[in-house]
C-alpha cells in the first residue's frame, strides 16, 4: 500500500510538472520563423562613422528623436554630435548644446569666443549605441530585460524593464536613458525597425554627407566591412573591453 | 511534535512555491536564452518583434519621388541633391493619407545648419558656402532670396 | 540651453531636477542614482550589522552581547524591509520589482537581491521565531479564556505564530536553542553576502572609474557591520535612558532598580563597543588603501577623481566622513572612563560618518562626467513638486528613515526584546 501511494505520488507529480509547462515550449519553429524571431545570425549589423564628413548639422539628431519618438525638447536622446575645437595652447574646447539637435551655428562654445585663428583643428563626432559585441549593459540587468539580438543589436524590452537604471550607469558611453514617456531604460536601436526591412538607420539617411553609415559586418563585400578591413578605424573607449561595433575614421585623441 | 524544528523550513517552502506558482503564471512563455549566452540572450523573443513592428516615419526620398518627381527632377540638378527631401519637409509617416500634408521647414535657423560659418581646419565644414548669420541679412529667411531646391548663386533671380 | 529644454511642455527627463552639469558631460547623464541609493547600502548595511551583533552572542556565546543579541535580533527584522524600500522607491516601474523573483538574470549583481533577500529574510524570521516560540506559546496559553476583542486576537496571533508547536518541555526547548545557533551561524555568511553584494553592485561597475574596485565589496561590508552595531547600540542607549527615566519617575531617584538598570546599561554598552572600534578600523584601513592605491596607480581617471575628491567633495570626504565620521568617534570611543553621554555622541558621528560614505560612494561616483571633462552636482529636492522630487529627495529619505522604527515599535508589540531575566 505504502509502495503504490509513493509511486502514485511520483507519477501524479510529474504529470503536474508536465502540465504546468506551457504549450507553447514544445512548438517547433522552422529556421526561418527562429530568424525572423530573434534576428538573423547570418548579419551583423556595425556602423561607420567619418568625422571627416561631419559638418555638425545636426539632422541626423533630429531625424533620430522624430523617428524614435523620443520627445523632442528634451536633453535626452539616443544619438548625438559632439564638438572637438583644439587651439594653440593644446587645450580642447568640447560642447554638445542639446546633443547637436539644432546643429551648429555659432562659433562660441559654452559661451566662450575662440579666434579663428586661434584654432589649430577642429571637427564633430557624432555618437549612438556602440552595440557592443559585449555588452556591459546587458550583462547587468537584474530581469533579462535588456539583451543582444542575433544580428547584434541590443535592445530594450519596454514591457519588462522595472527601471532600476543599473544598465546607465554600466555603459561606458552614456547612451542610455530613462525615456520620459515610457519610464525604462531607452537606448539606440539601429533604427531596428527599419534596418530589418531593407531601409538605412534615421540618421544614416538623413546625413546628406555619408558621414554615417551601417552594413553588415559578416558581409565581406559590405562597403563599410570594406572600409573597416581597409583603413584605419578605431572605436570609442577600447580599455572597457566591450569590443565595439561603431567605428570611427579620422578619431583624435580629445575624443571622450 | 517532535519535528516542530522544521516548520518554518515547511512555511519557508510555501512561500518559495507560491513564488513560483506566481512564476508560471505571469513569465511570458517565450522568456529564456535565445542564442548562444544567458549573459546576452536572455530575454523574452516577443520583444524583438515589438521592435521591429516599431512604426516607420521618415521614409526616403524614394518614396517622395513617386509622386513628386518634377521637384526630384529639379533637385536632382543642384547640390542639394544630397540632402534628404524629409529633412526640410518633415518625415512623411504615412503621406499623403496621413498626414494630408507636410509642414515645411522654410527657417533661417534650419540653412544656418551648414551655411553659419565655422572656422574648422580639417572638417568639411568650413569646405561648405558659408555666411556669418550675424552680417548677411540678419533675421531675414534665406529663402525669400534663395530657392533650396536650385542654391546656385548663379541662378538667383 | 538645458533650461530651455526644460520649461518646454510638462515632460521631464529623470534626473534633470536635481543635476546640474558643469563642463562638458554627454547629453544622457543625470544622476540617475540619488539618495534612494544612498539609503539602499546604508539601510542593508544597518540590517547585516545588527544581525552580525546578534549572531556574535548566539553562535560565539559572547556573554556580553547577551542583552543585546535578542535586541538587535529584532531590529534586525524592523529593518529588513526597509533595506528593500529605497530599491523599490527608486524603480522607475515600481511595480515590476517581483520579476527580479521571476527572471532573475544572474549575470547581474542586482538580480541576486531577490534571492539572498529572501533567503536571508527566512532565516532572521524563523531565527526569531526559535527564540520567541515558548514566548508565543506561553501568552497563548495565558490568554486563554480571557474575553475582549484584543485578547481574542492576541491569543489567535500568538497560536499561528506557534506553527502549531505546542511542546514546552525540556528536550523541545533544547532544540529551539540548537536550531538558534545554527541559523545564526548561516546568518553570518548570508548577512555578509548580502551586504558585500551590495558592495559589488557597485564595484563591479567597469564604467564607474570611482566604483569600479574589488575591495568594495569587503569595505561596504565592514562599514555596514560598524554602522549596525552603532544603530544598536544607540537604540539601545536611548531605550535604556528612557526606562530610567520612567523608574526615576516612580520609584525616586536614588532606588535600587535605577542603579541596577544604569550598571546593566554601562556594562553592555562599554563591552559592545569593543567590537565596533574593532570593526571601525577595519573599514577605515580598507578605504584608506583604496584611496592611497588608486593616487599611486593614477590611471587614466585619476585626474578628474582627484579634483574631486580634494576638491569639489573635499568636505564631504575629508571632513564629514573622514573627520567627523571616523576620527573623533575613534578618539571619543578610545579615550578611557567612557561615559554613555561620549559613546551616544560618538554613535551618532560613526552613524553619520558611515552614512557620509555612501553618499561619497554613490553621489561622488556620479559627480564627474564618463567624459572625464565634466562636472555632475546633485542638488537634493527638499520641497517636492512632483512624485519624483518627492521620491529622490528629503520626503522619500525621511520616509525610509522613520519606517524601521515604526516596524520596531510594531513588531516589539508581539515580540517583547527588551526585557530582562536577570
Amino acid at each position: 500500500m505504502k509502495c503504490s501511494r509513493r509511486s502514485f505520488l511520483k507519477k501524479g507529480l510529474g504529470s503536474a510538472i508536465a502540465a504546468s509547462l506551457p504549450l507553447s515550449s514544445f512548438k517547433f519553429l522552422s529556421p526561418a520563423e527562429a530568424r525572423a524571431a530573434v534576428g538573423d545570425p547570418a548579419v551583423r549589423w556595425g556602423f561607420l562613422i567619418n568625422t571627416y564628413k561631419c559638418t555638425g548639422c545636426g539632422f541626423c539628431v533630429k531625424a533620430c528623436k522624430k523617428e524614435n519618438k523620443v520627445p523632442y525638447d528634451l536633453p535626452v536622446t539616443r544619438t548625438w554630435v559632439e564638438r572637438y575645437v583644439v587651439t594653440r595652447d593644446g587645450e580642447a574646447h568640447i560642447d554638445s548644446p542639446a546633443g547637436g539637435r539644432d546643429g551648429y551655428t555659432d562659433p562660441k562654445i559654452e559661451g566662450k569666443e575662440i579666434a579663428a585663428e586661434e584654432i589649430t583643428k577642429a571637427f564633430f563626432v557624432p555618437k549612438l549605441c556602440n552595440q557592443c559585441q559585449n555588452p556591459a549593459c546587458v550583462q547587468v540587468c537584474p530581469v533579462g530585460a535588456t539583451f543582444q539580438t542575433e544580428d547584434g543589436v541590443v535592445l530594450v524590452d519596454r514591457t519588462w524593464c522595472i527601471g532600476c537604471g543599473y544598465c546607465i550607469m554600466a555603459c561606458p558611453y552614456g547612451v542610455r536613458f530613462f525615456h520620459p514617456v515610457y519610464k525604462v531604460a531607452e537606448k539606440c536601436t539601429f533604427c531596428y525597425h527599419r534596418i530589418t526591412k531593407g531601409m538605412k538607420s534615421a540618421c544614416v539617411q538623413a546625413c546628406p554627407f555619408g558621414a554615417r553609415q551601417i552594413g553588415d559586418l559578416k558581409d565581406p563585400d559590405d562597403p563599410v566591412t570594406r572600409a573597416i578591413l581597409t583603413q584605419r578605424v578605431a572605436v570609442l573607449k577600447d580599455e572597457y573591453g566591450t569590443k565595439p561595433q561603431v567605428f570611427y575614421i579620422g578619431l583624435d585623441e580629445n575624443v571622450r | 511534535m517532535k519535528n516542530h524544528v522544521l516548520r518554518p523550513l515547511f512555511a519557508a517552502m510555501a512561500l518559495v512555491a507560491l513564488i513560483l506558482t506566481a512564476r508560471a503564471l505571469m513569465v511570458p512563455s517565450d522568456f529564456g536564452v535565445h542564442g548562444k549566452s544567458f549573459t546576452y540572450n536572455f530575454y523574452r523573443a516577443g520583444a524583438v518583434s515589438d521592435w521591429k513592428n516599431f512604426p516607420v516615419s521618415y521614409k526616403g526620398g524614394g518614396s517622395c519621388v513617386e509622386c513628386h518627381d518634377e521637384n526630384a527632377e529639379s533637385l536632382a540638378a543642384s547640390r542639394h541633391q544630397i540632402i534628404q527631401c524629409e529633412n526640410c519637409h518633415g518625415p512623411a509617416r504615412n503621406h499623403p493619407e496621413d498626414p494630408e500634408t507636410l509642414t515645411i521647414n522654410r527657417s533661417r535657423d534650419l540653412c544656418l545648419r551648414c551655411h553659419a560659418d565655422l572656422p574648422y581646419p580639417g572638417s568639411l565644414r568650413s569646405e561648405l558656402p558659408a555666411i556669418d548669420p550675424g552680417e548677411h541679412n540678419p533675421g531675414e529667411a534665406c529663402v525669400e532670396c534663395h530657392n533650396p531646391h536650385n542654391p546656385n548663386l548663379e541662378d538667383m533671380e | 540651453m538645458l533650461d530651455q529644454l526644460a520649461t518646454n511642455g510638462h515632460l521631464i527627463a529623470h534626473g534633470m531636477d536635481w543635476t546640474i552639469k558643469e563642463g562638458f558631460v554627454y547629453p544622457n547623464e543625470f544622476i540617475y542614482w540619488s539618495i534612494q541609493i544612498v539609503l539602499y547600502p546604508y539601510m542593508t548595511g544597518l540590517v547585516a550589522g545588527a544581525f552580525v551583533l546578534s549572531s556574535l552572542y548566539h553562535v560565539f556565546g559572547q556573554q556580553d552581547l547577551k542583552d543585546m543579541a535578542r535586541f538587535s535580533l529584532v531590529f534586525s527584522l524592523a529593518l529588513l524591509p526597509v533595506a528593500m524600500m529605497p530599491l523599490l522607491m527608486h524603480l522607475q516601474q515600481p511595480l515590476r520589482g517581483i520579476e527580479v523573483l521571476f527572471t532573475p538574470h544572474f549575470t547581474s549583481a542586482i538580480s541576486a537581491f531577490g534571492i539572498i533577500f529572501t533567503t536571508y529574510s527566512i532565516i532572521v524570521l524563523s531565527e526569531i521565531w526559535f527564540v520567541y516560540r515558548t514566548y508565543f506559546v506561553e501568552q497563548a496559553r495565558a490568554l486563554k479564556g480571557k474575553s475582549g476583542v484584543a485578547n481574542t486576537f492576541m491569543r489567535g496571533l500568538y497560536t499561528v505564530l506557534s506553527l502549531g508547536a505546542w511542546d514546552l518541555g525540556e528536550a523541545a526547548v533544547a532544540k529551539d536553542k540548537k536550531a538558534i545557533k545554527i541559523l545564526a551561524g548561516i546568518g553570518i555568511p548570508v548577512a555578509c553576502f548580502l551586504h558585500g553584494y551590495a558592495g559589488f553592485i557597485f564595484g563591479s561597475v567597469k564604467a564607474n572609474a570611482l566604483w569600479m574596485s574589488p575591495l568594495m565589496p569587503v569595505i561596504f561590508i565592514m562599514s555596514a557591520v560598524v554602522s549596525g552595531i552603532a544603530l544598536c547600540m544607540l537604540t539601545y542607549i536611548v531605550i535604556m535612558e528612557w526606562k530610567k527615566f520612567t523608574t526615576t519617575l516612580a520609584k525616586g531617584r536614588g532606588d535600587d532598580s535605577v542603579k541596577l538598570i544604569k550598571g546593566a546599561e554601562i556594562d553592555v554598552i562599554s563591552k559592545t563597543s569593543r567590537y565596533l572600534i574593532g570593526f571601525l578600523i577595519a573599514a577605515i584601513t580598507l578605504e584608506l588603501l583604496d584611496l592611497i592605491f588608486r593616487g599611486y596607480t593614477a590611471m587614466k581617471s585619476w585626474d578628474i577623481l582627484r579634483s574631486v575628491m580634494y576638491g569639489k567633495d573635499f568636505i564631504n570626504i575629508f571632513v564629514l566622513q573622514y573627520g567627523f565620521g571616523n576620527l573623533i568617534p575613534f578618539i571619543l570611543l578610545i579615550l578611557p572612563r567612557l561615559t554613555i553621554r561620549r559613546t551616544a555622541l560618538a554613535l551618532v558621528l560613526v552613524l553619520f560618518g558611515v552614512f557620509m560614505m555612501r553618499w561619497n560612494v554613490v553621489i561622488g561616483g556620479q559627480a564627474f562626467s564618463l567624459s572625464f571633462a565634466g562636472y555632475m552636482h546633485y542638488v537634493m529636492p527638499i520641497i517636492p513638486h512632483n512624485i519624483e522630487t518627492f521620491k529622490e529627495g528629503l520626503g522619500g529619505a525621511l520616509l525610509v528613515g522613520i519606517t524601521p522604527f515604526v516596524l520596531f515599535w510594531l513588531i516589539n508589540k508581539v515580540t517583547p526584546s527588551l526585557r530582562f531575566n536577570n
